[in-house]
């Protein structure tokens, strides 16, 4: 038994496992709007922030009470 | 802020701040409260990364007080939502405003400014957002609310009331998928081949590789290609011979070859050739669709027309009704900005009436108590009410809808240029064939049918198939970029074919965005001026913004007193002067105008001094498109009003222009189809709802907009009114790109000669199929983008 035959299978499998996910992306509805989440990727960032400040906003706040 | 400055711009909406007016809050300045509540509400809740990502990028809140009141309806809501489940409902909406990424940002955030909305995705090329909230916590109303008050207010028309979920077509994506993937997978197992070296190993395994090609083809064949051998089995039956059935037929004789081929194990087959054509034509096919998501060019009444309306029951209570739901004898409520969605009699003194959505008309008729009013015209000012006449299908502009040419489905009115060639290509193609194959089969009956078949493969016309595609769709985001959104790609063709330009007068011709303004009468002082000016700045009456920005910039002064009396006009004090600006009832006069025409009255201090006359403004450059186009097509201009334009239109028009007046939305339909049965080939421009039908009857329909986003009628084409002068170009344009496919199908035909001239003698090599086929493929491909490319720079 040859190693191509073993090679050449795993290459279609790989290749056949890139087309499922390619087929169920289309399918999930990805392809449909191919501009807005290029953006919203970029708020990710400053959401942390805001919600970071907003923490130390309370701890603040719970600082004082303590207090 | 002490810095002086000729010009502010609002920190939320970013228009001009009329200097008096300007709010400031927060260190920074808005044009008005509503603004200055958004800003506020923004940072009340933290969300002042709004204004980082875009400068000003709000929209000023609307008044809508009682306009959704029917959201409390629940069957009207339960139609409206996608989905709903006890406390998960899904909701899309249509926002207008949506424009840039701080939009999307604001929208997605929506859970921070109110309890009970979970989600909430944008989907901006669709100007839409998905609202999943919870109906025990929320309302859609209230949410409806939130939106509008900080000015993403949703456009909810009767069109949302009856379409349902509609499910996206995505076979072309799922068919070029499958293309690809047999493809390249076969082109990699193909090398071996290609080399034909004769080395042990390649030897041994010569044959899995070839079933294992054989078995790669089989997806791209049998679900890739199907599209292909429909079209062709139903031109067979139709008796029309298409582009489809030369490729169907070479598809197949090529599969069958192929197979043959690798089981009775005389070679490899095309098999790389096939699923390299089958793929590139599914790619021109992609390339060839280009949707305007954000546009619609299937609207009819129901877009503009409101899913309820407030009727009056007898008892005097208020209630909303599904606008299907009227009926005759019906007392309705109309509210300021709202649509008459109905005909019917108008009960309270005095309204004033917007058809623009109609007519392009932009000044409002006034009607008064026991007037007939119209479907689709737009309230103005105060509440009125009024009793129904005819039902909504049964009203004098929906009636228009019930013509046959909206009942019937046209798919394809004309035939198509590839078809053309291809009623000669298919006979000529199957005769060299036939003769081929009789020619060998008297010398070697096996090189016969080999040569027989080499040619109907290497004749299949893929390169012919891929020009129209590749062209069209490179025109159409040509066009796109210019602001002229065409519907598919078949109105190029049917554009380039135009002989007649009909044109729709108002609205399409002249602009409703400004008045050409001229003054009769006494000449006043600068003094008097300064005071009208002045005495306009409060009245919101479309006629007094007009004049207010056609008046000449002047010194503020205070206003003392400030009246303004319904369908009369204004009365002002000013520094002890009284000011009448309006009607001729309001100053006290006979009118003498002979036609009909908009004016207002000035009457300052008791003393008449003359009026102002508003006349339609005609589009710039309008004078010169029309002296380029009369060259090569005839023209003519169809209204809807009387002919008190005439003189100038005469005036503005080259000579021998056709004017037709008084036109009734169906006879202007009748007028498009009588050019027709003459045998002209009828290009329409219009832009009301008065002009559909003459949109949809003509060969193309091109919808003039002010505002692409919101309203236009159903056509082939959205034409954006600021590039309404380059019509021409438009035309020659498309002109250009048949002109560019006829010279690329020289270039095919080529081709296909000199593979030919290889199967005719019995010499197709498969490596030779496989070079000529890309090879011809890349250089169409790439010829066409430039030609077209070309064409759309020269000017």
């Amino acid at each position: 038994m040859s190693v191509i035959y073993l090679l050449i299978t795993i290459s279609i499998i790989i290749a056949i496992g890139f087309f499922i996910a390619f087929i169920t992306a289309v399918k999930t509805g990805q392809y449909d709007d191919d501009y807005t989440p290029s953006v919203r990727m970029l708020f990710d960032d400053e959401l942390l922030k805001s919600t970071k400040k907003e923490n130390t906003v309370e701890k603040i706040e719970e600082i004082n009470l303590e207090e | 802020m002490s810095k002086v400055m000729d010009t502010q711009n609002c920190f939320h909406c970013g228009l001009d701040i009329i200097k008096e007016d300007e709010i400031i809050f927060d260190n920074k300045s808005f044009c008005c409260n509503g603004c200055k509540t958004v800003y506020e509400i923004f940072s009340l809740n933290d969300m002042t990364y709004y204004y980082d990502f875009e400068k000003s990028p709000g929209a000023t809140p609307q008044d809508i007080k009682g306009k959704y009141d029917f959201l409390d309806n629940e069957s009207i809501v339960a139609k409206l939502l996608e989905f709903q489940e006890n406390s998960t409902a899904i909701i899309s909406l249509n926002i207008p405003h949506i424009h840039c990424s701080s939009c999307i940002w604001i929208l997605e955030n929506l859970q921070r400014l109110q309890k009970g909305i979970s989600t909430s995705q944008v989907n901006f090329p669709e100007k839409k957002v998905r609202i999943t909230y919870n109906p025990e916590v929320v309302s859609i109303k209230t949410i409806v609310y939130l939106l509008s008050s900080i000015g993403y207010e949703p456009y909810i028309s009767l069109e949302n009331y009856e379409t349902g979920n509609n499910t996206v077509d995505r076979t072309l994506t799922y068919k070029l998928g499958v293309a690809f993937f047999c493809f390249g997978n076969i082109m990699l197992l193909s090398f071996p081949e290609y080399f034909e070296v004769k080395e042990y190993w390649l030897d041994q395994y010569r044959g899995f590789f070839r079933w294992l090609i054989f078995a790669l083809a089989m997806p791209s064949f049998l679900y890739s290609a199907s599209g292909y051998y429909v079209s062709a089995f139903k031109s067979i039956r139709s008796k029309m011979l298409n582009i489809d059935i030369p490729i169907a037929l070479g598809i197949v004789v090529m599969f069958v070859r192929s197979a043959f081929d690798i089981i009775m194990d005389y070679g490899s087959g095309f098999f790389d050739s096939l699923t390299g054509l089958i793929f590139f034509m599914l790619l021109g096919k992609m390339f060839q669709i280009k949707t305007y998501s954000f546009l619609s060019f299937e609207r009819d009444f129901k877009s503009y027309f409101p899913i309820a309306v407030t009727k009056i029951n007898t008892d005097f209570s208020e209630e909303s009704v599904p606008i299907y739901d009227v009926e005759k004898g019906d007392r309705l409520l109309i509210r300021n900005q709202e649509l008459i969605p109905v005909d019917g009699i108008l009960i309270s003194e005095k309204a004033e009436i917007d058809y623009s959505f109609v007519t392009g008309e932009a000044v409002a008729i006034e009607k008064k108590s026991g007037d007939k009013v119209f479907a689709g015209g737009k309230q103005i000012g105060k509440v009125i009410e009024m009793e129904v006449l005819h039902s909504v299908s049964q009203s004098y502009l929906t009636q228009l809808w019930s013509n046959d040419v909206f009942q019937k489905n046209v798919e394809q009115k004309h035939k198509t240029i590839t078809d053309q060639i291809s009623r000669y290509f298919t006979p000529i193609l199957l005769l060299i064939a036939f003769t081929s194959f009789g020619y060998w089969i008297f010398i070697d009956a096996n090189i016969a049918f080999n040569v027989f078949t080499a040619v109907l493969i290497v004749a299949c016309p893929c390169a012919l198939a891929l020009t129209a595609p590749f062209t069209f769709g490179n025109v159409l985001r040509i066009m796109g970029k210019q602001k002229f959104y065409l519907k598919n790609a078949l109105v190029i063709e049917q554009l380039s074919k135009v002989d007649t330009v009909v044109f729709d007068k108002t609205g399409t011709i002249t602009t409703n965005k400004k008045s050409n303004i001229s003054y009769e009468g006494n000449l006043f002082s600068e003094e008097i001026k300064v005071l009208i000016k002045n005495a306009l700045r409060g009245s919101n009456h479309p006629l007094s913004r007009m004049l207010y920005d056609y008046l000449p910039e002047a010194k503020k002064l205070k206003v003392d007193a400030f009246e303004e009396i319904t369908g009369k006009g204004i009365m002002v004090q000013i520094d002890n002067h009284q000011i009448l600006i309006g009607s001729a009832s309001l100053v006290k006069i006979i009118d003498n105008n002979s036609i009909q025409q908009t004016s207002v009255h000035i009457k300052v201090d008791g003393q008449y001094y003359g009026r102002y006359n508003f006349n339609n403004q005609y589009r710039d450059g309008l004078e010169q498109l029309f002296s380029t186009l009369k060259n090569q097509y005839q023209i003519k201009v169809l209204s809807g009003d009387n002919d008190g334009e005439m003189e100038t239109l005469e005036q503005l028009l080259p000579k021998g222009t056709e004017l037709v007046f008084n036109q009734k939305p169906e006879q202007k339909l009748e007028f498009i189809k009588k050019l027709q049965q003459e045998g002209r080939n009828v290009m329409m421009v219009g832009d009301g709802l008065n002009d559909a039908g003459a949109l949809a009857q003509s060969n193309v329909g091109i919808s003039i907009s002010e505002n692409v986003n919101v309203f236009s009628p159903a056509c082939d084409a959205i034409l954006d009114a600021t590039e309404f002068q380059k019509l021409n170009y438009f035309l020659q344009l498309s002109k250009n790109s048949i002109t560019t496919i006829k010279m690329s199908f020289a270039l095919s035909l080529l081709y296909n000669i000199i593979g030919l001239s290889f199967a005719v003698t019995g010499n197709l090599l498969p490596l030779v199929a496989a070079i000529i086929m890309p090879l011809s493929t890349i250089t169409i491909v790439s010829f066409v983008t430039v030609m077209s490319s070309y064409y759309a720079c020269k000017k």
